[in-house]
């Protein structure tokens, strides 16, 4: 590999040593943006998916598309149709995932407050959280050479085992909260423990059993949800009781305005996030973990046992997507979970991961971005497809995962070391 | 075939691997080129065969320059080439392996089965070297697989020169003597060869001229005669203590005892067979064999990682069934794995982490499971400095350093740390001649401090120089335990299933040996 790359890069390299030997910053950095390095190729991946985007966009407005058949007669039609309606989407997604400059006039008039404003930015922020847990979950799975298709099941374990304790204990706030965010971390952790435990002990591999295992996780929620012990009393839907007020998680700036959902499930995130970035980079669990993802064999050699770092970072993975579904139950959904609760947050997940190329500080841009995409797909419907913010993420992933059709289609070189893909072993 | 090489020079960026590099290959010459690890051997030879193109310089046949585009115009220009790792189609036949890439056909892509199976016949007639072209190439022994390789590279259409990169790595004894002699027929009938190696008894025994490569530059134009000693020290660029110097083992009590030990495959394969072997405290026991033979498993089952079928083990005096490989590590065993990319470097990890993959949960490198990146440094720069491991700092991952020095981190670790036992599997494999003297003296010091060491290795040099006690492995049993005076042929004879008291038989240079392990047992 690395004789190939050279062997590509030196003729390419040869004029411009001759010419300058001591590298300048300029030269550095523009070097640095035709590379194919992991951040180039994250940041080319977006601009392509937009790009995209805007071709699917006028595709799918029927209005546009008409103009582009009689393009050759009124050029301009078609062109100046596309360019409004890419932009106007676009915009609509940015003002309803960050800032509505609508609201901004209201604003410098008078007619708005500070929490109007924050109104897109807190969506956002609301769709992010259980982002941030999942993204986690998967990515320290990742560490371990482990592809923990499962968080999605982990966390409506997660949220079912904050659920009970929310509402079947009475307890004074500062107990009852935290109780129940870690009753959702035990229930995530202890399923999610299970594909771990079954690789180890039979060698079954954890994607096969843990999709198997999201399956009997989302019928047993549906099934859960009917029973008489959680279903609430006070509705004929399929809703379950709601938390109690002591297991509430606050919101964080209700007090400038009501509609504000963002809650302390965001501060969790972040600091689940900081605990991973500490756990993988200064704990010798988290030295195991990178031992054993990258290299089991010389692992097993050094003593280091294989099938109890599977399970337990099977537990840990699990136990961070059952926090997913804590900040679900006890957050947005306080008043009741039902089916849609869950929504695709563990799947979402596993590219929230890919795209923070498994490291935590990558993972929280990643979920926010995410989340701005789900704000603002959302708050813009009917006028742009909702499916939009699926399509780009979709896109988004694929790049990443083929750094090599990105470095085609933008001719971009080599860095040195060769292209990163992530993968998890094992396939 | 006259290969001339004038001024070629491989340049990769900044790094130049060759460097005006002259060679003159006469037609039916052996030609030796001696290295070390990185010296520019493949490179060159990777530019002979046109899988990269020269920088500068001219690679000229008989007389005439030419230039590759790849390696199709290499062989239709009449080279050969033997890859150290085989690239045979192991379920294919010798034959379809032969034709592999120039298929015959009967016209319209109709593969003809006759013909392939004819130019296989032919070429092992017109060279004397016997195959049946309908073996299956993954069930033949290693030696025999290189043979399908030689006639393969000499089926090209008209191939006069040979390149044999690193030929006897995987060989047994036997093997490596009838492919000494296939090259001396190869020779006679007009064939050129260079031979890439860094054994240098090979080297004296076949070539008829020596060219020594260091650096990217040529150093030495040596004859065969030269002594070992010289040869060593042109490719080192320094003096090299070729013998090891120890005074005699001063044995203590037994530290590895192992009794009866069976370990059956998964496949149902007895590895090993009721094997007996003791080491004591301040010796070294080379164990002889032929790679397969159940070596891998005997040093994997002394660290715990094989579960024994039945049998004992006992190091330090204290049967270690049911203790975890930890549990051993932590108690004083230590370990050198054959495969060091596999089995005993992180690649990706720094060197400062390679060398506490076994106690970073000690003290002082990690207290409570938070680790203490401190004392991991100050261990890194400790042994850096007192392993010679040179690399531009502890952070840099270890896949960065050469081979050499990767097993130098391996040795730093393991002779960092208490032991009482030492199991060192093939310690200088792909380790150039500076280094290996290194590792030499560090386990011969091992062994005055009073250690054990059972010193399994597939080179009966290393064995030779450093054992106090031969043992030979053969189908997973000891077959003979001999001193270190005993002669090669014999220690030759018992690593291919004969016993020690057969008079020498001449077949065993032409016949293929006995050898019915498996033959990928050599592959790396």
């Amino acid at each position: 590999m690395s004789d190939s790359t050279a062997t590509t890069e030196a003729p390419a390299e040869q004029p411009s040593t001759d010419q300058e030997s001591k590298p300048n910053f300029a030269r550095l950095f523009g070097r640095y943006l035709t590379e194919a390095n992991s951040v180039m190729v994250t940041i080319y991946s977006l601009l392509l998916a937009f790009l995209i985007g805007g071709v699917l966009l006028i595709v799918s407005d029927e209005y546009v598309r008409s103009t582009w058949s009689y393009f050759f007669s009124r050029p301009q039609d078609a062109l100046l149709g596309s360019w409004y309606l890419i932009r106007d989407s676009y915009l609509s997604l940015f003002e309803g995932a960050i800032l509505n400059l609508n609201t901004l006039d209201r604003f410098a008039a008078g007619d708005a407050g500070v929490g109007d404003l924050l109104r897109p930015l807190s969506e956002t922020l609301t769709y992010a959280t259980p982002l941030i847990f999942t993204g986690l979950a998967v990515g320290i799975a990742f560490k371990a050479g482990l592809f923990n298709i499962g968080a999605q099941g982990q966390m409506i374990f997660g949220i079912l085992g904050a659920l009970i304790v929310g509402f079947a204990l009475d307890l004074p706030i500062w107990i009852h909260l935290p109780l129940a965010v870690l009753a959702g971390a035990a229930a995530g952790g202890l399923f999610g423990a299970v594909p771990g435990l079954l690789k180890a002990t039979t060698g079954a591999h954890e994607v096969i059993s843990s999709i198997m295992l999201n399956n009997i996780a989302a019928l047993f929620l549906v099934w859960a949800i009917g029973t008489d012990f959680l279903h609430s009393e006070l509705s004929t839907q399929l809703v379950t009781k709601g938390v109690d007020e002591s297991a509430t998680l606050p919101t964080l700036l209700s007090s400038l305005n009501e509609t504000l959902r963002v809650n302390a499930g965001l501060l969790i995130g972040i600091a689940a996030a900081v605990f991973t970035w500490w756990l993988l980079s200064k704990s010798t669990f988290g030295f195991r973990i990178r031992s054993v993802g990258f290299n089991e064999n010389a692992s097993q050699t050094a003593g280091m046992h294989i099938g109890r770092t599977y399970t337990t970072t099977m537990a840990v993975s699990g136990a961070i997507a059952g926090l997913a579904g804590a900040a679900l139950s006890l957050g947005v959904f306080s008043t009741g979970v039902t089916t849609s609760t869950p929504l695709q947050y563990g799947f979402d997940g596993i590219t929230v991961a890919l795209l923070g190329r498994a490291n935590p500080g990558g993972i929280v841009a990643a979920a926010l971005l995410f989340g701005a995409l789900k704000a603002g797909a959302l708050s813009a419907q009917p006028d742009v497809p909702v499916d939009i913010s699926t399509l780009l993420q979709a896109i988004i992933v694929l790049f990443i995962a083929a750094p090599a059709l990105v470095k085609a289609i933008l001719h971009l070189r080599t860095p040195r070391g060769g292209l990163v893909t992530l993968e998890a072993k094992g396939w | 075939m006259r290969l001339e090489l004038k001024g070629l020079t491989k340049k990769f960026g900044s790094f130049t691997a060759d460097d005006d590099i002259d060679l003159v290959v006469e037609p039916g010459q052996i030609h030796a080129i001696l290295g070390e690890n990185g010296a520019g051997k493949s490179t060159l030879m990777n530019m002979l065969y046109g899988i990269l193109t020269p920088t500068s310089g001219e690679i000229l046949i008989d007389g005439e320059p030419v230039s590759f585009a790849g390696p199709r115009d290499a062989i239709a220009a009449g080279i050969g080439m033997v890859h150290q790792h085989f690239k045979l189609v192991g379920p294919f036949s010798v034959a379809d392996n032969v034709q592999l890439g120039r298929e015959h056909t009967r016209g319209l892509g109709v593969l003809s089965a006759k013909a392939a199976r004819k130019a296989v016949v032919d070429v092992s007639e017109q060279y004397g070297l016997a195959l049946d072209p309908d073996a299956v190439c993954e069930d033949l022994p290693v030696g025999v697989q290189q043979r399908v390789e030689i006639v393969k590279a000499l089926s090209g259409p008209k191939t006069e020169l040979l390149i044999l990169d690193e030929p006897t790595a995987v060989l047994t004894p036997a093997e490596i003597t009838e492919l000494l002699q296939i090259m001396r027929n190869l020779a006679e009938a007009g064939t050129s060869i260079l031979f890439i190696s860094h054994k240098l008894k090979e080297v004296q025994a076949v070539a008829d001229t020596v060219t020594v490569i260091r650096r990217g530059k040529v150093v030495a134009e040596l004859e065969p005669t030269a002594s070992e000693a010289e040869m060593a020290s042109a490719m080192v660029g320094r003096a090299v203590s070729l013998q090891v110097d120890k005074t005699p083992a001063e044995t203590g009590e037994a530290r590895l005892e192992v009794k009866d030990l069976t370990v059956v495959s998964a496949a149902g394969v007895k590895v090993l067979d009721g094997l007996d072997l003791t080491v004591h405290s301040g010796e070294i026991v080379g164990l002889a064999g032929v790679e397969g033979n159940g070596q891998t498993e005997l040093a994997r089952s002394i660290l715990g990682l094989v579960k024994p079928d039945s049998g004992y083990i006992a190091v330090d005096g204290q049967d270690v069934h049911g203790r975890s490989p930890a549990r051993r590590i932590a108690d004083g065993l230590g370990y050198i794995p054959e495969d060091r990319g596999r089995d005993g470097l992180v690649s990706e990890f720094s060197v400062a982490e390679n060398l506490v993959l076994n106690q970073y949960k000690d003290e002082p490198f990690s207290k409570r499971g938070v680790v203490n990146s401190g004392a991991v440094r100050k261990r890194a720069s400790d042994s850096i400095a007192e392993f010679d491991i040179r690399t531009q700092s502890p952070d840099e991952p270890v896949s960065s350093l050469s081979g050499g020095n990767q097993q130098k981190v391996i040795i730093a670790r393991e002779f960092s740390r208490p032991r009482r036992f030492l199991v060192a599997a093939q310690p200088t494999r792909g380790v150039d001649v500076g280094a290996t003297e290194f590792i030499h003296s560090r386990l011969v010091a091992e062994r005055d401090t009073g250690t054990g060491v059972l010193l399994i290795s597939s080179e009966l040099d290393e064995i030779y120089a450093l054992a106090d006690r031969i043992a030979v492995i053969y189908n997973g049993r000891i077959v003979g335990e001999v001193d270190p005076g005993t002669p090669r042929g014999v220690i030759g004879r018992l690593m291919v299933g004969a016993s020690a008291e057969d008079t020498p038989s001449p077949t065993t240079d032409s016949d293929e040996p006995a050898d019915d392990e498996e033959a990928n047992g050599g592959d790396r």
